[in-house]
């Protein structure tokens, strides 16, 4: 399905992945002259900006200073072997190779394992994963889906591709006339975002600052034929016609941003919905899922252990400690780690002052392609490969599809996951 | 967006038809077009009065240039390359609907918009519905672009 040569008439193209996002776009072409991608046809402006490789890349380093790779593996070696509670982070930018790798390097040194699902769209997959959410992939949503809100995002600006590649405007199987016949896009937000502007002004619905809770409550009460009511004094009538929309939906999906997801203190309002909804029609729903194997990270650590995220390893023990105390955000705020591995990330840049500053005491290990704030500050850098661009792998796809990542130019530079097999060799 | 009143304001109003027009609003018309230039107007060009209205004119018509035939603009400063407008256009469905009609790359060279290097180009336009004999007011790449990157004078 991904990479594969399609012919249609005279017209004969490769196609490659896009792992700009977490759409993981199977339909890029790409032209290389002399191992460098010179044009990236199809991709959206963030998908190019990927692909093209960094403006920065990132130089193997040993405290500051030039050095081999053997020396900087060996370096960092010694440094989670010396930690007693190393932190293993990252992985939204990781093939699933090196995720798992990780994985049975946090076994082995008995580290704190998480990746940026913990303060991002985690709370979503493990309901997925647990089976209490009910879930699509995006090839439903383009060949079925007639009624699709966006909750709390923009893919306009996070995902470009997501109106037109999957959720929208593409004709499908079930949808053969067009957005403006078949299909009702909707958007719930706090401000009117990009996509809000095409949803023009009956399909936007403006709510305030964490009112998403109530909102939902609202619709569940107006889809039970009661009067919805809010604190905030919400127009009945608009949501009596909202909820009328949804009640005659034949393939309903809700795309769940962070919005939605840092709004809510608890799913709860948000299971009482789908399974309203359900009752009355046919609705999933979908994480807007940033990087572009955050959700693969997930799935590999729930095959490991049952868990998503925020683990705990002792190698005493086979059974791994979970719990939002093990999360990178509670660990690093208590000071409990000695040492962390920083892998396809950027935490000095993503996690708030107050937190990161923690990092800044302790000895880090970076690796990633790129240059970044991290890097700048860690006792030893490594350069990897660039995911679907330098290097082969899969990923996995917001919707939980598995995707074939395959290599488009050369490098001299190792994967991620040849680069933790050395160092789990040299520990 | 410059429109017909705001260049007919500017314009002499006397009706003198040396522009080979009947009227200053059909030499307006034609000008938001560019079927004329600003310099077929002469009393502008010879008159010193109208010299600042002149220099007005001018400035409103050249951010509007290196349009398409059919009056088919993209920004390129503003285009993010989501691609709506590719899978949206009429034309691009009815000539390659498994491709660009249902959401991917297209497949084939008769397509109007395609997405290269993360920002959309405008190809075949006279394949527009809005050109030629039987032109249509069509607006499916304009009210699909979340950046209004795409827009026709």
């Amino acid at each position: 399905m991904v990479f594969s040569v399609f012919r249609f008439g005279d017209y004969l193209s490769e196609y490659f992945v896009c792992t700009g996002c977490a759409l993981l776009c199977d339909d890029i072409e790409v032209d290389v002259q002399e191992n460098r991608i010179n044009t990236v046809n199809a991709a959206c402006r963030k998908g190019v900006a990927r692909m093209k490789g960094c403006t920065d890349p990132l130089v193997c380093t040993v405290d500051g200073k030039e050095e081999g790779i053997d020396k900087a593996v060996q370096k960092a070696a010694s440094i989670l072997r010396d930690a007693k509670n190393p932190l293993i982070f990252g992985h939204g930018n990781s093939s699933s190779e090196a995720q798992k790798l990780s994985i049975d390097l946090a076994k082995m040194t008995g580290a704190y394992i998480d990746d940026t699902s913990s303060f991002c769209q985690g709370p979503l997959v493990e309901a997925i994963l647990q089976e209490k959410l009910k879930t699509c992939t995006l090839d439903d949503v383009r060949h079925r889906a007639d009624v699709i809100i966006f909750w709390g995002a923009d893919p306009s600006n996070s995902h470009p591709r997501h109106l037109s590649r999957y959720s929208y405007y593409p004709r499908g199987k079930e949808r053969q006339r067009g957005w403006e016949e078949d299909r009702t896009l909707i958007s719930i937000d706090i401000r009117r975002s990009d996509t809000a502007l095409l949803c023009k002004d009956e399909r936007f619905y403006r709510i305030p600052i964490s009112g998403d809770a109530e909102f939902m409550e609202a619709l569940v009460s107006s889809l039970s034929g009661k009067v919805p009511k809010t604190s905030f004094d919400y127009e009945k009538k608009r949501i009596l016609e909202l909820s009328n929309v949804l009640r005659k939906a034949k393939f309903g999906v809700i795309c769940a941003g962070l919005g939605l997801v840092y709004s809510l203190e608890q799913l709860d309002p948000l299971f009482k919905l789908m399974d309203k909804l359900n009752e009355l029609s046919d609705f999933h729903l979908i994480p807007m899922v940033g990087q572009y194997n955050m959700r693969g990270f997930n799935h590999n650590l729930f095959e490991e252990t049952g868990y998503i995220n925020r683990l705990k390893f002792d190698p005493q023990n086979d059974e791994p400690l979970h719990g939002p105390e093990y999360s990178i955000v509670e660990t690093l705020y208590n000071k409990k780690v000695d040492a962390a591995l920083i892998i396809g990330s950027d935490p000095l840049s993503s996690l708030p002052y107050s937190i990161a500053q923690n990092l800044k005491d302790i000895p880090l290990i970076t690796i990633d392609p790129c240059q970044t704030l991290t890097a700048s500050r860690s006792t030893v850098t490594i350069p990897c490969a660039l995911g679907g661009v330098e290097a082969d792998g899969t990923a996995v796809r917001m919707d939980g599809a598995e995707v074939t990542l395959k290599k488009i130019i050369k490098t001299d530079r190792l994967t991620d996951h040849e680069i933790l097999k050395m160092i789990m060799e040299a520990i | 967006m410059t429109s017909v009143m705001e260049i007919y304001q500017l314009l002499p109003k006397t009706n003198c038809k040396q522009c080979g027009k009947s009227t200053c609003m059909a030499f307006a018309v034609d000008l938001l077009a560019r079927k004329l230039k600003v310099d077929d107007c002469l009393p502008m060009v010879n008159n010193t009065k109208y010299s600042s209205d002149y220099d007005k004119l001018n400035k409103l018509i050249t951010p509007v240039s290196g349009v398409t035939e059919t009056g088919l603009i993209v920004h390129e400063d503003k285009c993010i390359g989501c691609g709506n407008c590719v899978v949206a256009c009429p034309v691009n469905v009815a000539a390659d609907p498994f491709g660009a009609g249902s959401g991917k790359a297209p497949t084939s060279d008769k397509v109007i918009f395609k997405v290269e290097d993360g920002i959309v180009k405008a190809k075949n336009v006279q394949e527009c519905r809005r050109f030629g004999e039987n032109k249509t007011i069509c607006v499916a790449c304009i009210d699909t672009c979340p950046t209004k990157a795409i827009e026709f004078v």
